[in-house]
């Protein structure tokens, strides 16, 4: 089995520089760097393999479709659920849309919709669209000071209001927060509310298991997988996804057209019009398989280990503010440098080759709870290392020099 | 960060969202006008951020004391250059030095 600390060489942009600095690459929020392999698969596919899907009877459009749809039965695998429950989108954004669009024609003005305040805004403004036109309300289940979502008071919510939907991310793409969402579906399903769950940042983390999470909905992206970007998907248990009206139209989704009437297929082909994303599709195949010879416990220890390393790294700091749950967490730091703004510090960080980000992570709400601008987010994986590391605190602890002198 | 220590800071009353500049991660203020004689242009500015409250420096100390025709030749972006600060310019960089100088020019054909 391989060594976890090894596998960073097989990714080739992390041994690029940034200006005269070698880059410390922070970002895997944002979007994770990608394995040769996934570089490798879209080159083959362009410059040997290039055809449409589901079209023409040639060889190579035949064995394109059939690897295409390969990468379907793998990320089903991945998942723990079946190939017809998935749909090809392009994002997770583009799959919360298709789900809230799709749930507001049977919501009414009594209807409660439950968010957490940890959502992304890609969980929250498609949710905001479904109440405004359907009349239905929001209600947002709410965090502590430390940003840590209130589980007792979440469960009590979803039991009392009894929520037509319950919406919630797997991990905070801001804090890094391991929500309890095996708790919170268990206790939306006994009230019957349809539960969507926002497994983004836990997709590559956490490798979630959806047929014992027995959520509704999830969704995710593939270039937060080490996938190409362009690509996400969307999970839905049949009968609910299928129920769905369709959200695009046009060519692959139909049955039979004529100019006065459409029927359309089932879900997954219902959901898919147009030419997709075949080389995504293809280079998410590859980050699949590679994703996959990684024994998930190893990765899990490894990524853990660098977390609480940095962790205590930060803590060392004097002044140094750290939000978030510190012990189940997928390796993603938010912090501030007392009163200083992240934005002077993300700079000077750059100026080191450390790559971060900074601003409000497209969580507004979030920041505003905690009563802040915005902060420094560290986001790790696990093709990161100790060196980075410390790298980074030291380039952290010359940047505060540079301030503070 | 030496530039930005050296600009004073700007009374909260004068931080106000019409001297707000949006677009930019960071909060800028800015207050353009004429000093008493009408000829030269005054201007008085701040940001929460120190970098850039140091580039808003530059920016100022470019346009002071000039008449507003004058100014209306200045070519921020070639100083800059010069300046090798010209990155700092970049759309992507969000902070606003961009939007200043923009904004600057846009004032300045209104008189
Ligand atoms: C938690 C979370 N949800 C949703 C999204 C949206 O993903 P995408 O921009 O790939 O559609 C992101 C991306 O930052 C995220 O972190």
């Amino acid at each position: 089995m391989n060594n976890i600390a090894e596998l960073r060489h097989d990714f080739p942009l992390l041994t690029r520089a940034v200006g005269d600095q070698p880059l410390i690459y922070l970002d895997s929020g944002a979007t994770s760097q990608k394995p040769q392999c996934v570089i490798d698969e879209i080159n083959d596919f362009y410059s040997k393999n290039n055809s449409n899907v589901h079209r023409g009877l040639h060889s190579l459009s035949e064995s394109a479709t059939s690897k295409y749809e390969q990468v379907r039965d793998k990320l089903a695998k991945y998942l723990a659920v079946s190939s017809q429950e998935i749909v090809w989108t392009s994002g997770a954004t583009e799959s919360l849309n298709i789900i809230a669009s799709g749930i507001t024609q049977s919501l009414s003005s009594n209807d409660i919709i439950l968010i957490s305040a940890l959502e992304h805004h890609a969980n929250i403004v498609p949710w905001q669209q479904a109440a405004q036109l359907s009349g239905a309300s929001i209600h947002i289940m709410p965090i502590d000071k430390y940003g840590v979502l209130d589980l007792p008071n979440a469960l009590d919510m979803i039991t009392r209001l009894k929520p037509a939907v319950v919406a919630c991310t797997h991990a905070s793409n801001t804090l890094g927060n391991i929500t309890d969402i095996k708790r919170i579906i268990g206790t939306a399903n006994q009230v019957n509310a349809t539960t969507v769950i926002d497994g983004t940042q836990a997709l590559m983390h956490l490798r979630p298991n959806l047929s014992e999470l027995k959520c509704d909905f999830y969704v995710g992206s593939a270039h937060k997988a080490l996938g190409p970007t362009g690509l996400g998907f969307l999970f839905g248990k049949y009968d609910k996804l299928n129920a769905l009206p369709v959200f695009k139209t046009g060519g692959e989704m139909i049955d039979t057209v004529s100019f006065s009437k459409t029927t359309y297929r089932n879900a997954p082909a219902k959901f898919e019009p147009g030419t997709p994303n075949i080389s995504g599709v293809l280079g998410f195949g590859a980050a699949l398989d590679y994703l996959n010879a990684i024994d998930i416990a190893r990765l899990k220890e490894y990524e853990q280990t660098l977390f609480k390393y940095c962790l205590s790294q930060l803590q060392e700091i004097p002044g140094i503010i750290i939000y978030g749950d510190m012990q189940y967490n997928i390796g993603t730091i938010s912090f501030n440098y007392r009163e200083e703004h992240h934005y002077d510090i993300a700079t000077l960080l750059n100026s080191y080759g450390v790559a971060l980000r900074s601003g409000h992570h497209c969580t507004q709400p979030l920041i505003s709870e905690l009563g802040i601008q915005g902060t420094l987010r560290v986001s790790l994986a696990f093709y990161n290392s100790h060196a980075d590391i410390d790298t980074f605190i030291t380039a952290l602890k010359n940047s505060i020099e540079l301030i503070e002198g | 960060m030496l530039l930005a220590k050296s600009l004073p800071s700007l009374p909260d009353c004068l931080k106000t969202d019409e001297a707000l500049i949006r677009g930019c991660e960071s909060k800028v203020w800015l207050h353009i006008d004429l000093d008493e004689s009408q000829h030269n242009l005054v201007l008085v500015g701040d940001s929460d951020t120190r970098i850039v409250k140091g580039l808003f420096a530059i920016v100022l100390s470019m346009y002071s004391g000039l008449t507003p025709a004058q100014a209306k030749e200045i070519d921020a972006y070639a100083e800059f250059e010069t300046l090798g600060l010209i990155k700092h310019l970049s759309p992507s960089r969000g902070n606003g030095v961009r939007a200043i100088v923009d904004t600057i020019q846009d004032k300045l054909s209104q008189w």
